[in-house]
């Protein structure tokens, strides 16, 4: 099967962050940056799905600035066969993102697109099922199980309190959620491998950037926590504050 | 002056409280653009129209209600053209929805078939002349991003109780409106599974009662459904290490990658406070820590702690909540 994987390069999401000096960005200083979690679990889940077809393709493609292409090597090494920069500075717009990938995957002849159901930085899971409808593909949002055989497939989908199961024709756009592959980490053999494997670079077309980061800024900070004592003792303090202070009872 | 569509969201012929939430946001939108008219799409199976008087009730001028039989189910790439079409037709400022499962879904479908911006999760909205501002909360809801979206329409998804939902009666003028058909390829939904009834959402509970490893055992988590059932309509969850484990179903995790929630209660038991587990409940308003570690990072969060063994505290305190909620 012909898969494309759309992926993006996120900073460790156990990080401690502080605000850029100009108010517009994170201070990158001595962040580590990395395939973003989601984005790892659609590569696994690609693999596993030519892996278990035998043959197909695996190709990835991410937006954004030459720093991406360390987190395209990484899917490469974990198996992916090659991999497309389409490059341009970092965008807060997720319907151009869309765009640029729409324009390129549209001749691309996939089977299957995916992408992480969202990306740590903004959680807005905007540009899969975005590029799902540029492209005229069904696309299923954030699926929790993913099967793919013959010209179709099915998924399941966490809904609020409830549980989706689809099914849907290929070709087709599904965003991965945690819980549809654990992914490997490359092995030596693979991360030289990758070295050799093709990473293409070319412009994304973008079109109207219309969105965009006006600020940045670390939430209030939680007034210092309140010990209010020990055991049973302290119960009715804290009721008499859940009454009165709180006012939730 | 600028109107604003708000697309309301049902799920089995009901109105779910994102939807008020909704409202009250492109309520504040549509006042803060110089007095607009909000207009509701209420989309659901024959009979939803019903409902449209609890929609002006929280403010929206107009009801257009599409009945379609398609749409006793999930139909998101109709019900994503129908908003769409609306929306062109109506010449809206900007177009509201819940960044529910839902919403998350038909937001980015409604916005690349408007070729219109979107902002997602907002927690804050302002109009200023031509540009509307949004602020989300990123990186786990570490740092909070000001956007700015230029054109219109803009698209917008509201996360869950950020926007409380708010009466203010409107006329609510009901118009009948036309579901417009899938074109394509479509996701067919074969079944739904419908969990544990009797519990709220998490991300729709006023209350919610968490418990992590510090409960020791998978039999002691009755502890916390019967501290939820003492606060009356709470809502259960669990850390990440319990879920992993079996104790709990894994939609009901909280944090980073789980479920994020900001209920007006969080009580914490046997949650030592991992920052994955901080990023999913930080944003509540009260947070009370039950555990028996006093250097546990929960701690630094906790407006109210108690230093104590749960099985010890968690069936005190559940007492003591019915007693003081006795006659409600």
């Amino acid at each position: 099967m012909k898969i494309a994987v759309c992926i993006k390069r996120t900073p460790d999401s156990e990080s401690r962050f502080k605000v850029a000096a100009s108010a517009a960005g994170i201070d990158e200083t001595g962040l580590k940056f990395d395939l973003d979690d989601f984005a790892s679990y659609a590569v696994e889940a690609a693999l596993q799905i030519n892996e278990k077809g035998g043959g197909g393709e695996t190709v990835v493609y991410a937006v954004g600035p030459d720093s991406v292409q360390e987190s395209l090597r990484k899917a490469m090494s974990m198996g992916a066969d090659r991999a497309v920069q389409l490059k341009a500075d970092p965008v807060a717009d997720g319907i151009a993102v869309a765009r640029a990938l729409a324009a390129e995957l549209k001749s691309g002849g996939y089977d299957l697109v995916l992408f992480g159901k969202h990306s740590f930085d903004n959680s807005a899971g905007v540009v899969g099922t975005a590029t799902a409808e540029l492209l005229g593909l069904p696309c299923v949002t954030a699926a929790s199980e993913l099967n793919v055989s013959a010209g179709k497939g099915t998924a399941r989908r966490e809904l609020e309190g409830a549980a989706e199961l689809v099914e849907f024709p290929l070709p087709a756009v599904v965003t991965i959620d945690e819980g549809v592959a654990r992914p490997r980490y490359p092995s030596l053999k693979g991360i030289m491998a990758a070295k050799k494997k093709p990473l293409e670079s070319k412009p994304a077309q973008l079109g109207a950037v219309r969105v965009t980061i006006a600020r940045m800024e670390l939430p209030p900070e939680r007034p210092a926590g309140r010990i209010l004592g020990e055991g049973t003792a302290a119960i009715p303090e804290l009721v008499r504050l859940l009454q009165n202070e709180a006012k939730v009872l | 002056m600028a109107n604003v569509l708000v697309v309301a969201e049902t799920r089995n012929g009901e109105l779910r409280k994102v939807a008020f939430e909704a409202v009250t946001a492109g309520r504040k939108l549509a006042d803060a653009s110089g007095g607009g008219e909000v207009h509701a799409l209420l989309a659901g199976p024959a009979g939803i129209g019903g409902k449209a008087e609890q929609l002006a009730r929280y403010g929206a001028d107009v009801v257009i209600v599409v009945e379609s039989a398609d749409f006793a189910q999930f139909a998101r790439e109709s019900l994503a053209a129908t908003a769409a079409d609306r929306a062109r037709a109506g010449r809206y400022r900007a177009v509201v929805l819940g960044f529910s499962s839902q919403g998350r879904d038909l937001g980015p479908r409604i916005a690349a078939r408007l070729d219109a911006p979107i902002a997602a999760d907002v927690t804050e909205l302002a109009v200023t002349g031509d540009t509307i501002t949004a602020k989300h909360p990123g990186y786990a809801n570490k740092v909070i991003v000001t956007l700015t979206l230029s054109g219109a329409p803009v698209v917008l998804s509201v996360r869950p109780s950020a926007f409380t939902a708010a009466e203010t009666p409107k006329a609510g003028r009901v118009e009948q409106g036309q579901a417009t058909p899938a074109s394509g390829p479509t996701v067919r939904v074969t079944e739904v599974k419908e969990g544990a009834k009797g519990r709220p959402d998490l991300g729709e509970a006023s209350i919610i009662v968490s418990g992590g490893r510090g409960l020791k055992a998978r039999e002691n988590f009755k502890l916390i459904e019967e501290l939820a059932d003492a606060f009356g309509n709470a809502a259960v969850g669990a850390t990440r290490a319990v879920t992993d484990d079996g104790w709990r179903p894994h939609a009901d995790q909280i944090g980073q990658t789980g479920r994020q929630v900001s209920p007006q209660l969080y009580v914490a038991v046997g949650i030592s406070g991992a920052i994955q587990h901080l990023a999913g409940m930080r944003t509540s308003k009260t947070i009370v820590a039950i555990n028996k570690d006093k250097e546990a990072p929960i701690f630094k969060v906790a407006d109210y702690g108690i230093v104590g063994d749960v099985l010890e505290v968690v069936p005190a305190l559940t007492a003591a909540v019915k007693e003081a909620r006795k006659g409600h």
